[in-house]
Formats: structure tokens, sequence, C-alpha cells
């Protein structure tokens, strides 16, 4: 699904802040991404993304070469993913359902067709009472259950998660945690870039891949 | 993608309240849209109504150009339709021959040729009086070879073949010219066709203007929404699913600026329009009627500033669309 083969990043003229890094990400596999803070997770998170290009080294994504991406392949390809990004980047003039739906609504689907399903999802993350809420009056945790179910609704074959739980007490960092099993259950596999010790010591099953000192360690 | 049915979050919802607050019953969705179709661009994160006051001016300015250059054509227009329903024969005496003979001669070959309407021949007193204002009253006239004219209206609509009349009179009718004005409907033609081009030239600089205005407003805005723009990235939007956001934004700017401008041409038309009626009655009023026609740039006019704001709406959302593509390009 995922293939990096001996890559590396630099911003400008700088040192590397990624070396050598070389894994891979089955489907429906679960992984943490894991290392101190200024490691490079969400740097790597990017570059999964596409929304950074590395400075060497070869990135497949689904199949495909990175290098050779034209612009509608590179859109298809995020379609497949879904993404919480630690700030959860809601867009805070459009209510927690029009923020759910956004990610059906770019691929250009009238909202007649996602409507039921995107309010049964927003049920399914505790939201259904929150759904016409702008994001400034959610609380925290409830963002970050938008931000969760944004990342869902296109049943991503990929979801990366950037510390979903930094934000969010000990209760619900485990209920959340909980979502992340479910949906891998069903088929999606699942990358949290987190720095919680205690987060990951309750999924012992999940791969973890370590960032340190820009290089990346695997414990499978 | 992983292809699993809607009815797989029902599946799940069982394990749900171990993760999630409960939940009431889910109560059957209405019908009705819950989005509203609200804009992804925030509109107030664009600096809207100084655009819109830059594109209102702009087709106040391009429209008021347009009404004047129509202005100075219909007059134009007007002016050579008047020169051109009139023709002079010109008849020069000449030694040994009578010169009433060869005007009567010149009416009678003008008589003949059809699209000829009506043939005045002016008296020699009549010829002698059009002298006066250059050389005075009181002359006496008997010394001077003073030509005599022979005035032709040409029926509305007809064609009449000067170049035939022309040879006729040259066989027929010692002394005799054709002025049919030519020249003269050559400068005005010149004239108003300079106008228009003139018109057309200002509001290539108005669009230009408007162009490189909503530009840097299209700029400035992705820079201020740059984060909106990379969250649509990351959920999938395509760049020309960006642009169009954009641009539908920046055409409703350039639509409401072209209606205000262009709005605001009409309302000067109409009142400079009215205030001249008003003002015909005076002497100078007369005159400037005489030499522009009447102030009114009618339906063509409003046409074209209806025509000037859509234009400028329409330049407004494309340059904006093209101006988000080509940043996204560069942001890639």
């Amino acid at each position: 699904m995922v293939r990096f083969e001996n890559v590396g990043l630099r911003y400008g003229m700088g040192s590397e802040v990624l070396r050598d890094i070389t894994f891979s990400i089955e489907p429906q596999s679960f992984q943490f991404l894991t290392g101190p803070s200024g490691a490079g997770k969400t740097t790597l998170l990017r570059l999964i993304l596409l929304a950074l290009r590395p400075t060497r080294g070869l990135i497949h994504l689904f199949g495909q070469d990175v290098n050779t991406l034209d612009k509608t392949t590179l859109t298809g390809l995020r379609r497949r993913m879904g993404v919480v990004f630690q700030d959860f980047r809601l867009l805070d003039h459009l209510t927690t359902y029009e923020n759910v739906a956004l990610p059906l609504r770019v691929q250009g689907r009238e909202e007649a067709s996602y409507r039921a399903e995107v309010v049964e999802l927003l049920r399914w993350v505790g939201l259904g009472e929150r759904m016409h809420v702008l994001p400034p009056v959610l609380s925290g945790g409830e963002k970050q259950r938008a931000a969760i179910a944004r990342a869902l609704i296109v049943r991503p074959d990929l979801l990366l998660a950037d510390e979903p739980t930094g934000n969010v007490d000990p209760s619900l960092a485990r209920r959340l945690l909980r979502l992340f099993v479910e949906l891998n259950k069903t088929g999606t596999a699942i990358v949290i870039a987190t720095h919680d010790l205690a987060l990951m010591d309750q999924f012992d099953q999940a791969r973890r891949l370590v960032l340190g000192d820009g290089r990346l360690h695997i414990y499978d | 993608m992983t292809n699993v049915g809607m009815t797989d979050w029902n599946r799940t919802s069982a394990e749900r309240h171990d993760w999630a607050e409960p939940e009431p019953a889910a109560e059957p969705q209405a019908e009705r849209p819950l989005g509203r179709n609200q804009a992804l661009v925030p509109a107030a994160s664009i600096a809207g109504r100084a655009l819109v006051t830059v594109i209102a001016i702009m087709t106040f300015l391009a429209a008021l150009t347009a009404g004047a250059a129509q202005l100075l054509a219909d007059a134009s227009a007007d002016w050579r339709s008047q020169v051109s329903r009139e023709v002079t024969i010109q008849v020069r005496p000449s030694p040994g021959r009578a010169i009433d003979d060869e005007v009567a001669k010149a009416a009678a070959a003008a008589r003949a040729a059809p699209g000829v309407a009506d043939v005045r021949v002016y008296t020699k007193e009549e010829s002698e009086r059009l002298l006066e204002p250059w050389l005075g009253a009181g002359l006496n006239f008997e010394e001077l070879p003073v030509p005599r004219l022979v005035v032709l209206k040409i029926s509305p609509g007809a064609e009449v073949d000067f170049a035939a009349l022309r040879q006729t009179l040259a066989s027929q009718v010692k002394g005799a010219s054709l002025d049919d004005h030519r020249m003269w409907m050559e400068r005005l033609s010149t004239m108003a066709n300079t106008f228009v081009l003139l018109g057309i030239g200002i509001l290539g600089l108005v669009l230009t203007a408007t162009a490189l205005a909503v530009a840097f407003a299209t700029r400035g805005a992705m820079d201020g929404n740059r984060g909106i723009v990379e969250v649509l990235h990351f959920v999938g939007a395509s760049d020309a699913y960006i642009a169009s956001e954009f641009q539908r934004h920046f055409l409703r700017l350039g639509l409401r600026g072209g209606a205000i401008g262009g709005g605001a041409a009409l309302v000067f038309f109409l009142l400079a329009g009215w205030l001249a009626a008003a003002w015909a009655a005076t002497p100078e009023g007369t005159q400037l009627e005489a030499l522009f026609g009447r102030f009114s740039i009618g339906w063509r006019g409003f046409a074209a500033v209806v025509a000037i704001a859509l234009l400028v709406a329409g330049v407004t959302a494309i340059v904006s669309g093209l101006t988000v593509r080509r940043t996204l390009q560069e942001l890639a």
C-alpha cells in the first residue's frame, strides 16, 4: 500500500531531517508512528500524504511511483486516504455536518446521495446532536471526533492520524483508540502518530515505527 | 478504496458505547438538505468590498466610454445620412455659352437619373447671395464668373449611379461638375471610426486593469485561505474544484460590481438625456444638438452598457479561476 525506499528529506540547504527511511504499510495493518517531539512524525505523514516531496529515495503509494504522478492521479490517491490532523483543521465557517461531508462534496456528489451516510456516521461518533454546530462551539473531544469522522466518511484504504489523542483526556483517548481499532477491523490500514506511550500500550498488537535522529526503527 | 456498505456503521454501532457517548435512537432523516451549500472559501476572508468598488468604477468608466463612442457614432451616422441625401452640380460659366442653357441641361440630366427625388436650380441671384458672407453685400457680381448650383435631393434609401450621372454631365454640359460630398463623408467616417476604436481601446485598458486587480485580490484571498486550500487538497479536492470555488465567489463579486457600475452609468445617461432635453430650448442646447444630435444612447447603448457589465463580471471570474490554477501549480 505504502512503500518507502531510502527516502531522505531536507529543507533547503539544511541537513536531512529524515534519513534512509525504508518501510512499508500493508493493507489492513495497524501501526503507531512514534518518537520524541520534533523527530519528524508529522513530516513523515506529510510525505505519505504527498504534501511534501522527498529529496531522495523512492515512494510508492498504492502501487504508483509518486515521482511520476500527474495531478489527477494525485487527487485520486488522496481520495483513498483519510487524514486526522493534530489541530483538527476543521473549517470554522462550516457546520459539523458540512465538515464531515466535505470529502464527498469535493468529489462533486449531490448532497442527497450522501446525507443519510454522513448523519449515520455522525451518530456513530457521538455527534448526532451536534451536526448543525460550528466548530468553534465544539469541545476539544467533539472536534477530534468530527475530524475523525471527516477522515472516515470516504471509507479510506489508509487512515493517517497525527496525535489524535493529543488534545483529549485519557478516557476519551481510550475510546478513540477503540474507534480506530474497529475501523481497522473493517479493512482500513491505520497509522497513528503519537508520543503517548500509554496509548500504545493499550493496543500492543500494533506495529511500532519509531523515529529518532531522522531514522526509522521498526518494531513488529 | 474499502468498499463496504453504509450498514457497516450500523454493524459496529453495537460496540459504539465502548468509545462514544450514548446517542439517542436515530430518527428518520427528513429529506431536506442539511448542508447550506455554504461557500468553501469564506466570503469575509476576501477583500470583497474593495474589489466590488474597483470593479464598479471600472465598469462605470468603460460604460461611459462606450456610451460616448455610441453617441458620436450615431451623430456621425446622422451627419453622413444628411449629407449623402444631398448632391450638388456646379456649373461654371464658360465663354461662348449661355450658362442658363447649361444649367437647364444639367437639371434635365439630373431629373433623368434614377433615385433623384427633387432637383432645385439656384437662380443667379441665389448663387450670388451664397457668396455674400465671404465677399460682403452690395458688390456688383456681373464681372465675376459666379458658378451656378443645382441641388439634387436623393430619395431615401435610393442608390444613385453617380458615375453614370457624372459621365452624362461631362458629355452634355460644359463646365459642370458633380460633388457627392464623398470627401466629407470619408472624413466623418474616419472620425467616427477613430472614436469607436478609442472606445474599444479604453475598454481594453479598463478590462486589463480589472483583470490585474482581480489577480491581486485572488492571490491575496489564496494567501489568506492557504489553510483551507490545504485541507481541501487533503480531503481529495482537485485543483479544478478549488479553482471553481474561488471562481464562483469572484463571479458573484464581479456581477455585483458590474451591476453597480453599469447601473450608475445607465442612470448617468438617463439623467444627462433628461437634462439635455430640458436644455434643448436654449440657444446653446440647440447648437449642441445640431452638432451631436440628441443626447440619447438608444437601446444599442443600453445593451452595450449591460454587455460591458457582464463582460467585466466574466473577466473577473475567468481571471480568478486562472490565477487560482496558476497559484496551485506554483504551490505544488
